[in-house]
């Protein structure tokens, strides 16, 4: 039944829209649409430009002779292509997008407007420092909330993304063991439920990654934790809270054992909407952490970036931070550029400029709307949420632990699938059909089948009951036995399921004009 | 708070049917010592309309590119963006939509980014692309990394040409991972000096074009010299418009291409979001880093794209992966692909002809003033100039008189020796009156 009471499917009939296809492809407003290859004209333009003279003369045999390559639209046709493909992405503001890890949560217009600011958007990162005071003064402030929200004394802003956050710290951790004379440090531990960027970031670094086992609990194994750590140790690289969902009770023991043995603990901090405010990872004895803006303070992910992932240190490791960095100076502020001097600590640099500031303008502008008590609230809600969530979907899921509270997400294991024939995929695609997005799937490693759902604190009590009972029932239409409706699913989408074997198989990255477009309407 | 929809009411009820009686229950496992049960020292939240006036303050303290004239480059360029592409790019569904890892409902951000690694391929001559990287610098130091695994070498050798910020980025990984960097003093043409620096120990050769003096520059030869010692030529281009006058990457026969993509749709940003581009040759491919999209069939033989060639990548290889790279930069590739889509071959080829004739406009004017020789001999939008006087100092002057008069070489690698060489850009946005301004502000203030 829908919301109105009204049955949604015909009793007997099995039909689903997909054994009537259109003529044209197009499914009522989802158009099939074609690449701009086929559809673009390959002398339009969608500019209008100024006249050119142009005069190459002077670039002898380096002019361009050959065709590009490149197809042109008009503006109405690139609007209607790109607005016609839009329509075929899921998106946080059309519903609920529980991606465990990813925190998907509303993103506020104001940060937008804010970020489009000429004073900000339109600003060369090599301009005289006299004509960007405002700039840094964001960038100061920014570091000011940051530090203060975890408790760490240093921040540095430049790393571009959560895993180029992770870079940055490790490479600290590196120069500082460097410059203590321990480069023979080597190795870093890390949980088998880790972030699949926490060992390739290690490795990338020329450290060998060595597994720390799990309690049954779904925490980090202290005892096999102690038998790891040891003179070889570099860092160990913990997510807190994990990626179960679950803080780490004993984490300050596990700051402890670290620092025993003269190693650094760098926390992954993706999940820190799950404590901010409410919890400094700096009381924890964390050494470095870095945080996904794009996460904690909502930027958007834009189907895949860009983020931000600025990166809090200890004492220890703050001067070893990569260039360039913002200070006080007698006529307002300043920026260090070179690791030399008061920097000459600095282990390098992580990108040509300062990092993300288009994404500090957005963040800056959550942080303020939000502030002390609105961020702590964030926390309590995200928190929540899940649990909520927990408790309603445990009536016919099996959650991967049980006993006691989750964090900001709540895991789930597939052992409630056993005998429907139906894996974690098929009731995912599932979920495609009943109109939202489906959880993380299949990540941690460590739990069998896994479905991590996370809310997050936008999600009103109306859209998470709405969740849960879309849920509640395809489990119980799973346990039923129709298996129908999930190995066959998604049949409402754009399109059914994607042969990703295919794809790999023989990859087509790119189109390539002898090949004939394949349009239903044609 | 307006961003929070939970009402108190909300919230009892919850916590009650999850069967606890405050939200504290919740956060038992933190431990007792690190429980905060005040606010932190922060200020509480503000109204949109507070938000938004601190924000207009700070943005008022920064002189922004299009208050006056305007010649700074350097790696970063001020070119028109149609209005109709920061539409496009706001639209909720590619706003606000995550990495398309359910490709059902993710068609929309994934064909973008077919189109967009099709159109990068072609721009830079290259067989195929991915789908994109976090801006031209760290695509520089990735693709080193990816010419080490290849080769299985462990010497890169940089162009003294290359862009001091990306011989950093690049050296800073490099170290990590005990690369040898072989770097040479900063020149406009040392052509000479990379090939004599070749030798069987090279994984690659990386070389700028145009590079950080506006030189463009016929790469052919080394290439040539580069490939027959067993390593690959790494081309880097900080200006993407370039690509629509000048020969390509592929053309001159680059085993990698990079490239910083602001140009085209994205803005200056105070340095970022930016966004890199990569491409290389097919046999490569496997050894890439980053998200690559591919095309393939639905279940009803319907045409569709998903990420593919994961393996690669750190979420299934985990410490195999050839990069740690996750979130790249989705939605600058978007703004690329529809601001690329706009212009088509034809606007792109016209927007080339305009900076190059804006360049040439720029270098002739400076020419023409007493004690200023123009060094770079064949550039497309981007010259250096000699100065008079140390070229951080006129600088300085000149935005103290609303001109944002260039990028000093000092200000990039003060050991270069270049304290009299000012990197001067034009693009399709300097009018020749600008030019004049600029002209003319030199001589009065260096007449003063």
């Amino acid at each position: 039944m829908n919301s109105v009471g009204r049955p949604t499917r015909l009793e007997g009939d099995p039909a689903n829209d997909f054994l009537h296809p259109t003529l044209t492809g197009a499914r009522g407003l989802l158009q099939d649409e074609a690449l701009i290859f086929e559809l673009g004209g390959w002398d339009k333009t969608g500019v209008d430009l100024p006249h050119a003279e142009l005069d190459a003369s002077d670039l002898g045999g380096l002019v361009r002779t050959d065709p590009i390559g490149l197809p042109g639209l008009s503006e109405p046709e690139a609007m209607r292509h790109y607005v016609r493909l839009s329509q075929k992405n899921h998106a946080i503001d059309l519903a609920l997008y529980p991606l465990g890890s990813c925190t998907m949560k509303h993103n506020p217009r104001l940060n937008e407007k804010a970020a489009r600011l000429a004073g900000f958007a339109d600003v060369h990162p090599l301009q005289p420092i006299s004509t960007v005071q405002g700039a840094l003064a964001l960038m100061d402030r920014l570091a000011h909330w940051l530090k203060t929200l975890t408790g760490m004394p240093a921040v540095a802003l430049t790393p571009k993304a959560g895993a180029h956050g992770e870079l940055c710290g490790l490479l600290c951790i590196r120069a500082a063991h460097e410059a203590n004379g321990e480069g023979q440090r080597k190795t870093v531990l890390t949980p088998t439920s880790a972030h699949g960027t926490n060992p390739a970031t290690a490795a990338f670094v020329g450290y060998t990654v060595q597994e720390i086992a799990q309690t049954p609990d779904g925490r980090v194994d202290l005892d096999d934790l102690a038998d790891k750590l040891g003179p070889h140790v570099a860092a160990i690289m913990v997510t807190n809270p994990n990626t179960c969902g679950l803080f780490e009770r004993d984490v300050v023991e596990i700051a402890r054992l670290t620092h025993a043995v003269g190693a650094y603990f760098y926390c992954d901090g993706a999940n820190f909407n799950a404590i901010v405010g409410r919890v400094r990872p700096g009381d924890l004895g964390v050494d470095a952490m870095h945080i996904n803006l794009h996460k904690t303070f909502s930027t958007p992910h834009g189907g895949g970036g860009p983020g931000a992932g600025p990166v809090v240190l200890s004492e220890a490791l703050a001067k070893h931070a990569p260039t360039p960095w913002v200070v006080h100076g007698l006529d307002g502020f300043e920026l260090v550029e070179r690791a030399e001097g008061a920097a000459e600590s600095a282990f390098g640099r992580m990108c040509a400029f300062h990092g993300q500031m288009g994404m500090f303008v957005r963040a800056y502008a959550y942080m303020l709307s939000h502030g002390a008590d609105g961020l702590r609230q964030v926390a309590e809600d995200a928190v929540l949420n899940a649990n909520y969530l927990k408790v309603l979907l445990s009536a016919e899921m099996s959650p991967a632990f049980p006993n006691g509270p989750c964090m900001h997400e709540a895991l789930f294991d597939d052992a409630w699938l056993d005998g429907t024939g139906i894996t974690t995929l098929d009731f995912a695609k599932a979920m495609i059909d009943e109109g939202f997005h489906p959880m993380t799937m299949y990540f941690p490693l460590v739990v069998h089948g896994a479905m991590l759902i996370e809310p997050t604190e936008t999600e009103p009590k109306v859209e998470l009951d709405r969740f849960a009972n879309a849920l509640l029932q395809l489990a119980k239409a799973a346990k039923a036995g129709d298996i129908e409706r999930f190995k066959g699913a998604p049949f409402h989408a754009p399109l059914r399921r994607l042969d990703e074997t295919q794809a790999a198989r023989k990859p087509r990255l790119r189109w390539t004009r002898t090949e004939t477009p394949k349009l239903a309407a044609e | 708070m307006r961003y929070l929809p939970l009402t108190p009411d909300n919230r009892a009820e919850m916590l009650s049917t999850i069967g606890v009686s405050s939200i504290d229950d919740l956060f038992v496992d933190v431990p007792p010592t690190a429980r905060r049960a005040g606010l932190v020292d922060l200020p509480i939240h503000m109204g949109e309309l507070e938000v938004e006036r601190e924000l207009l303050e700070l943005a008022g303290r920064n002189r922004s590119a299009g208050q006056g004239p305007f010649f700074c480059g350097a790696g970063a360029y001020k070119h028109h963006v149609p209005a109709s592409v920061d539409h496009l790019i706001q639209r909720s569904e590619f706003l606000t939509s995550y990495t398309p890892y359910q490709p059902e409902i993710a068609q929309g951000t994934l064909q973008v980014l077919f189109e967009f690694q099709t159109q990068v391929a072609a721009l830079t001559g290259m067989e195929v692309a991915n789908a994109s990287l976090y801006d031209g610098s760290t695509a520089t130091a990735e693709a080193v990394m990816m010419a080490s695994r290849i080769t299985r070498r462990n010497t890169a050798v940089l162009s003294p040409g290359l862009h001091p910020h990306y011989a950093e980025t690049v050296q800073t990984l490099a170290h990590a991972v005990g690369m040898d960097i072989k770097r040479m003093p900063l020149a406009i043409d040392a052509e000479a000096e990379v090939l004599a620096h070749i030798g069987s120990d090279t994984a690659c050769v990386v070389v700028q074009t145009p590079n950080l003096f506006g030189a463009a520059t016929d790469v052919t030869k080394i290439a040539a010299a580069a490939q027959a010692a067993g390593a690959l030529l790494i081309v880097v281009t900080t200006e993407a418009v370039s690509f629509g006058l000048l020969r390509s990457p592929g053309e001159m026969n680059a085993d990698i291409a990079v490239a910083e993509g602001q140009s085209i749709g994205v803005g200056l940003n105070y340095g970022g979001p930016y966004i890199g581009l990569f491409a290389c040759r097919e046999k490569y491919v496997r050894q890439a880093p980053g998200r690559l999209c591919g095309e393939t069939v639905d279940g009803e033989g319907r045409r569709g794209f998903v990420l593919t060639l994961s393996t690669r990548e750190q979420h299934i290889r985990r410490d195999k992966a050839t990069s740690n790279i996750c979130t790249n930069s989705g939605l600058c590739a978007l703004a690329f692909t529809i601001h690329m889509s706009l212009l088509g071959e034809t606007g792109l080829r016209k927007l080339a002809a305009l900076n190059h004739q804006a360049g040439r406009r720029l270098a002739q004017r400076m020419s023409e003033l007493p004690g200023f020789e123009v060094l770079t001999p064949r550039y497309f939008n981007e010259i250096a100039v000699r100065t008079p006087v140390p070229a951080e100092h006129l600088v300085q002057l000149l935005a103290d008189h609303g001109i944002l008069g260039g990028v000093p070489v000092s200000r990039l690698d003060p050991d270069a020796g270049m304290d009299d060489v000012l990197l001067l850009a034009a693009t399709e946005l300097t009018r020749p009156a600008d030019i004049e301004i600029l002209a003319r502000a030199i001589t009065r203030l260096l007449s003063q």
